[in-house]
């Protein structure tokens, strides 16, 4: 459980990547008509990479249907996608050991996941002490063992072991439950916790606490974040690196402040104004934007944004725009900021 | 409750207010248990003005706005005094409660999909709204219909007109149940969370569009929230709740800018805002009292970061009027 322990278990050293995640896709047919044909396709997650360094918190934002949660479930491998490679420190995951991957058990035990609704994932007809037992006696922890850290457990997201470690769930608040959550979530001592909006359910005030303890969590026992969420100023306030996805693609990804303060794509720009200023002096008059994200079946040619864009080419409609370096790491994916794409405002971006 | 009666006249106050709720309570009573939701709330709101009522789960907020449209369960008693325009809310018997419910108040919701009646188009629930609280005929209720739907910014309205309402994206749903709720230009709308289960692109829509549609139409609205962000973007003034009372209320921008209850200043401390990254957030101890009793003192004592031996025992407490036009429940906050 400690930070020597977990540097112990690092094999790839400090400038592997944790996890490599290279064109993830994921598309869900919808069948239809007398003979079951396929009808339509959605595209959740289209050609998606990404790298998680180690020690890191990546942030995913993105609106409903831009596919970040399905992301979240394909590196979790709670389903297969259907293209796409998943490498976990040098390690490619769900190939066999002979030939220098990771098992699937194995990747599991090391990645964990945090859901939304605290509710529904936990097990009602289990006291939550037996519910954070449940995973390290699946992976051969003795009962005394296992139950002992998960009291540790209770005890390092806040939950007095003595008061709460035989309750059910059904007895605990929103933010107690995401808690146990978190605890169950850190049983196996995992290296990489995926956090899917994982305080968007909660009470602002219940909010702070839960982001302050994932804060402590992580120095505490040396983890890696990915946090996901549509909540922009949550992501800012948490992530080292933002990325931004829309209709299953990545527009734009890069450094928190490099997104926040430099953002290049008008997807990213928009959503930033989107946010409500928080001071009535500064209200807006006209929405940054128009009409809803449109649906990941058929998603529009060329650049997915493109119909909603301000700045829509005839360019943009022919080609799918090609992730642009504009330096520290920072890419965006729109031919405005790729010098020589074809757009009138080509390359006004680049560093 | 005295205190009120004896608040300065205003302006506003001195023609009859679109809205006069007094010491509104509602209880839950079940055989297992009995829960004090609203516990004494006061609240009054000129004709073109918007409150939004700011609070928590549990906060008694979404109460309070269905006891104002007595849309609670049998089981909720209901006390105090209720009037809009004028009107005796509580005495209303069922037939006059269902011609004042769509002609004078009209409600959204936070999930349309619930709200529209999934086997009718948007036009005929609209139509249908008209004909039925102003009996226009079939053709002009179809006008006003279309009409509206423009009003809303529906693009290719016409065409929306018979589409169901599992056939729009959630924004346009929510536009269209806006569409109905305005149908018989009401006085007051209150509005329940509406743009919470909406992206961040379209919730700034929404909001726009009906701080547009007040303003044209010079409604007065009460908007329900848990965002201080919504509040900045669309109130004129804002109350905060917290276990069923009111325990400040004041103009949004004097309120986002320096709250004087310690409930609404832990709130503003607690909500994540850009340029807090590395600063560790500050945080509300504990949770919400248990309303199994109606709270006699401060509710917020137990979790007050200020508290001293005056809080537990002033009942109420009694609300201070430091300036004009705001008012806290707090005793360290000075003022009659």
């Amino acid at each position: 459980m400690s930070i020597a322990q977990s540097a112990a278990m690092d094999r790839g050293g400090p400038a592997q990547p944790l996890l490599l995640v290279q064109d993830l896709q994921k598309h869900f047919p919808i069948r239809g008509g007398l003979f079951g044909a396929t009808v339509a396709t959605v595209r959740a997650v289209d050609g998606v990479s990404f790298s998680v360094l180690k020690g890191e918190t990546l942030g995913i934002v993105g609106e409903s249907g831009c596919g970040k949660s399905t992301t979240a479930r394909l590196v979790m491998r709670l389903m297969a996608p259907d293209a796409g490679s998943l490498i976990f420190d040098g390690e490619g995951v769900g190939q066999n050991a002979q030939t220098g991957g990771l098992p699937l058990k194995e990747y599991r035990r090391q990645v964990q996941m945090v859901f939304q609704d605290s509710y529904a994932s936990l097990n009602p007809r289990l006291p939550i002490e037996d519910s954070i037992a449940f995973a390290p006696k699946v992976h051969g922890v003795r009962d005394s063992e296992a139950r002992g850290r998960a009291r540790e457990l209770l005890a390092a997201v806040g939950l007095a072991p003595a008061t709460f470690a035989r309750r059910y769930p059904h007895e605990l608040s929103g933010g107690q439950r995401q808690r146990v959550n978190i605890a169950r979530a850190l049983a196996l001592q995992p290296r990489l916790v995926l956090l899917d909006e994982p305080v968007s359910a909660l009470d602002k005030s219940v909010e702070a606490q839960v982001l302050n303890l994932l804060v402590d969590l992580k120095e505490k026992f040396g983890l890696t974040y990915i946090f996901i969420s549509h909540d922009l100023n949550v992501v800012q306030y948490i992530s080292d690196r933002v990325m931004v996805m829309y209709l299953g693609e990545v527009a734009e990804m890069g450094p928190v402040d490099a997104i926040y303060d430099r953002p290049a794509h008008p997807y990213t720009q928009a959503l930033l104004a989107s946010r409500p200023a928080m001071d009535p002096g500064k209200r807006r008059e006209e929405p940054p934007l128009t009409g809803d994200p449109p649906n990941p079946i058929n998603p529009p040619s060329g650049c997915r944004f493109r119909t909603r864009c301000p700045h829509a080419e005839p360019v943009c409609a022919e080609r799918k725009p090609a992730a642009a370096a504009l330096g520290g790491g920072h890419l965006a994916a729109c031919h405005m900021a790729l010098p020589g794409s074809g757009h009138s405002q080509a390359g006004r971006l680049a560093a | 409750m005295s205190e009120v009666l004896d608040r300065p006249t205003t302006e506003k106050a001195a023609t009859v207010p679109l809205v006069r709720m007094r010491d509104v309570a509602v209880r839950f009573v079940t055989r297992d248990r009995t829960v004090h939701a609203v516990n004494g709330v006061d609240v009054d709101l000129a004709s073109g003005e918007v409150l939004c009522i700011l609070g928590e789960s549990g906060s008694g907020k979404s109460v309070t706005m269905r006891a104002l449209m007595r849309l609670l369960p049998k089981f909720a008693k209901v006390s105090g005094r209720i009037e809009v325009a004028g009107r005796d809310v509580v005495a209303m018997d069922e037939g006059t409660l269902q011609d004042f419910r769509g002609s004078d108040v009209a409600m959204i919701f936070q999930e349309p999909m619930t709200a529209l009646d999934p086997v009718f188009t948007i036009g005929q629930q609209i139509a249908e709204t008209v004909r039925r609280h102003e009996g226009l005929s079939r053709s002009a209720a179809d006008a006003r219909a279309l009409e509206l739907l423009e009003l809303v910014q529906i693009p290719s309205a016409k065409r929306r007109l018979a589409a169901y309402p599992h056939e729009l994206s959630g924004g346009l749903r929510q536009r269209a149940m806006i569409a109905v709720a305005l149908a018989c230009r009401p006085k007051l709308l209150l509005a329940d969370e509406p743009t919470t289960a909406l992206d961040a692109t379209v919730q700034i829509q929404v909001l726009l569009l009906l701080r547009r549609l007040q303003e044209q139409l010079g409604m007065g609205v009460i908007f329900v929230t848990h965002d201080l962000g919504v509040a900045g973007e669309i109130a004129d003034r804002v109350a905060v709740m917290y276990a069923g009372k009111v325990v400040e209320e004041g103009p949004v921008q004097a309120m986002l800018r320096g709250p004087l209850h310690p409930y609404p200043r832990g709130l503003l401390g607690a909500t994540v805002q850009p340029g807090m990254r590395g600063k560790r957030l500050t945080t509300i101890p504990g949770a919400p009292p248990s309303l199994d009793a109606a709270p006699t003192t401060c509710p917020f004592a137990p979790r007050c970061p200020e508290v001293e031996p005056a809080c537990t025992v002033e009942l109420g407490p009694r609300p201070r009027r430091p300036v004009p036009g705001r008012m806290a429940r707090c005793v360290h906050v000075a003022g009659g």
